[in-house]
């Protein structure tokens, strides 16, 4: 018991140490990292959005199904999916240095990390919309709706639960990404674990990060998790 | 009024060709209220299903007030369906969306040039010199939601969610939804198969009501003879995707000659 009392207290006095040496450092970490999630977030759906909406609408059982784009979309969404994001990341170095001007920094990173989203996004996006009940849709139809009115006024309102919940698995993935980003000179918390945690044996340090990390990853779940759920009129 | 002349829809799959309608013919005439029915898989949703194009027929027509509607391009064909409503067993209502955003669904949807005036008829608005662009302005929306919401007696309802709501009032509201743009013709499939007698029974006077004060075509497809019997003034009973009877409703049911009609008529008393 009293070994136990003296750990804890090591601890927290490391804790305390980490603290008033490293906090600039931590903060900017976290600042970093949450640039880089959520600018990469945003415009990643910018694109993977419409992308996975096209490839439900165009899909068999969509609702203007046309096979060859969405044979197409399919092939490019898993290719995309199936390239390591660390691979992605320096294989695209020129294009992000001809966009940005350089491949240091987090604004760099965002680049890579964007790329590497939007087909992940673009597929939850299509099982969103999937899962939506056909009948609505029908009803829709047979009403007279052009198709743009079934995706903007049917599919996207009936889906936007899920698709909430899709925008913070994507978020919580980015923030995966960003920490291989940071290997690569895009700093943020994963680049501080990395740095400390591998190159100079600090653990006290990584561990830190680590905790901030997952923080942060629940935080965004159980944001994205309220939202829809507040949203979401299915189930009252 | 409807017209269907030698329609056939048959599935073609990698082997095996199936036919669900085979050559149907039936006149459904302005105001009718029109059962039609037959047993499981006899081809009654394929049918009416046909009647407002979300399944194409194979072979033959459907006509609707004197308009070929089989081969339209989508947008007119689009505009003709505005002036059919539709209601399922399913109800298919927005989940997210308050009962009164699901009534003004079709109306905001429509632009007053697709607008049908009040029990008009396709081929004489199609006529109508007014061909405004704009869309329908929300006052009018409103007071259309308002009346339908007082003809299905759900008025206080307006800003509830369909999960809020029972099978019954979930219908009622799809009835609501499918009247807005005042169509002439209302398709119901299996509308009430997924209510109790009760609730059926509210439905379908809610349906004869309307009926009689707006002159809208009903057309009902159903496996339930009482249903027939409540509302429908004529009926045709489709078995193994033919027709094999129609007519009056007193009349089929007193002179019926086939063997299913018995059945069904039988299995309800
Ligand atoms: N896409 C399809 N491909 C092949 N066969 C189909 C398809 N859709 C329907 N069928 C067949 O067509 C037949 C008629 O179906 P339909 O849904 O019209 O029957 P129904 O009379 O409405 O039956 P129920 O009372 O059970 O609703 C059924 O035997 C069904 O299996
Ligand atoms: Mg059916």
């Amino acid at each position: 018991m009293d070994n136990f009392m003296k750990l804890i207290n090591g601890l927290s006095n490391t804790l305390n140490d980490i603290m008033t040496n490293y906090s600039d450092m931590l903060v900017q970490g976290m600042l970093d990292t949450l640039y880089m999630t959520l600018v990469a977030t945003i415009i990643a759906y910018l694109f993977g959005l419409p992308i996975g909406i096209l490839a439900e609408v165009t899909s068999k059982d969509g609702i203007h199904p046309m096979p060859v784009i969405n044979k197409v979309l399919g092939f490019i969404i898993n290719v995309g999916r199936s390239i390591p994001f660390i691979i992605l990341l320096v294989a695209i170095m020129p294009f992000t240095r001809m966009v940005i001007g350089t491949t240091i920094g987090p604004k760099a990173a965002t680049v890579p990390l964007i790329i590497g989203a939007i087909p992940f996004i673009a597929r939850l996006v299509e099982n969103s919309l999937k899962e939506l009940d056909k009948g609505v849709i029908e009803a829709a139809r047979s009403m007279g709706a052009s198709d743009m009115q079934i995706v903007f006024k049917v599919m996207l309102v009936e889906a936007l639960p899920s698709i909430i919940l899709g925008v913070s698995l994507s978020s919580i993935t980015l923030v995966g990404y960003t920490a291989m980003a940071g290997t690569v000179g895009g700093r943020g918390l994963g680049d501080i674990a990395i740095r400390y945690g591998y190159y100079r044996y600090q653990p006290d340090v990584m561990i830190i990060t680590i905790i901030l990390l997952v923080i942060l990853v629940q935080i965004i779940q159980s944001i994205g998790q309220l939202i829809s759920k507040k949203i979401d009129k299915k189930n009252t | 009024m409807i017209k269907i002349k030698n329609l056939t829809k048959t599935y073609q799959n990698k082997k095996t060709k199936t036919t669900v309608l085979n050559n149907i013919n039936l006149e459904i005439e302005d105001g009718d209220i029109f059962g039609i029915i037959g047993m499981s898989g006899a081809g009654k949703s394929t049918l009416i299903r046909c009647m407002n194009l979300l399944e194409k027929p194979t072979s033959g027509s459907v006509h609707i007030d004197g308009i070929n509607i089989t081969n339209l391009d989508r947008k007119s064909l689009s505009k003709v369906r505005k002036n059919i409503g539709m209601i399922f067993q399913g109800f298919n209502l927005l989940m997210q969306k308050t009962v009164e955003k699901n009534i003004a669904f079709g109306l905001e949807i429509i632009r007053i040039k697709d607008f049908v005036p009040e029990n008009m008829k396709i081929n004489e608005y199609k006529s109508l010199s007014y061909l405004e662009k704009r869309k329908v302005k929300k006052v009018e929306t409103k007071r259309k939601v308002s009346e339908l919401l007082k003809i299905i007696d759900l008025e206080d309802k307006a800003k509830a969610y369909p999960s809020m709501l029972s099978g019954g009032q979930r219908q009622r509201v799809a009835i609501a939804r499918a009247l807005a743009t005042n169509p002439s013709v209302l398709l119901c499939d299996e509308a009430t198969s997924a209510l109790d007698s009760m609730t059926t029974k509210s439905i379908l006077t809610l349906l004869k009501k309307i009926n009689e004060e707006t002159k809208v075509t009903i057309v009902i497809i159903t496996h339930e003879m009482n249903v027939v019997k409540e509302i429908c003034n004529k009926v045709a009973v489709i078995d193994q995707s033919e027709i094999i009877e129609q007519g009056s409703a007193p009349d089929v049911f007193k002179n019926h000659q086939s063997e299913i009609t018995r059945q069904l008529i039988g299995g309800e008393l």
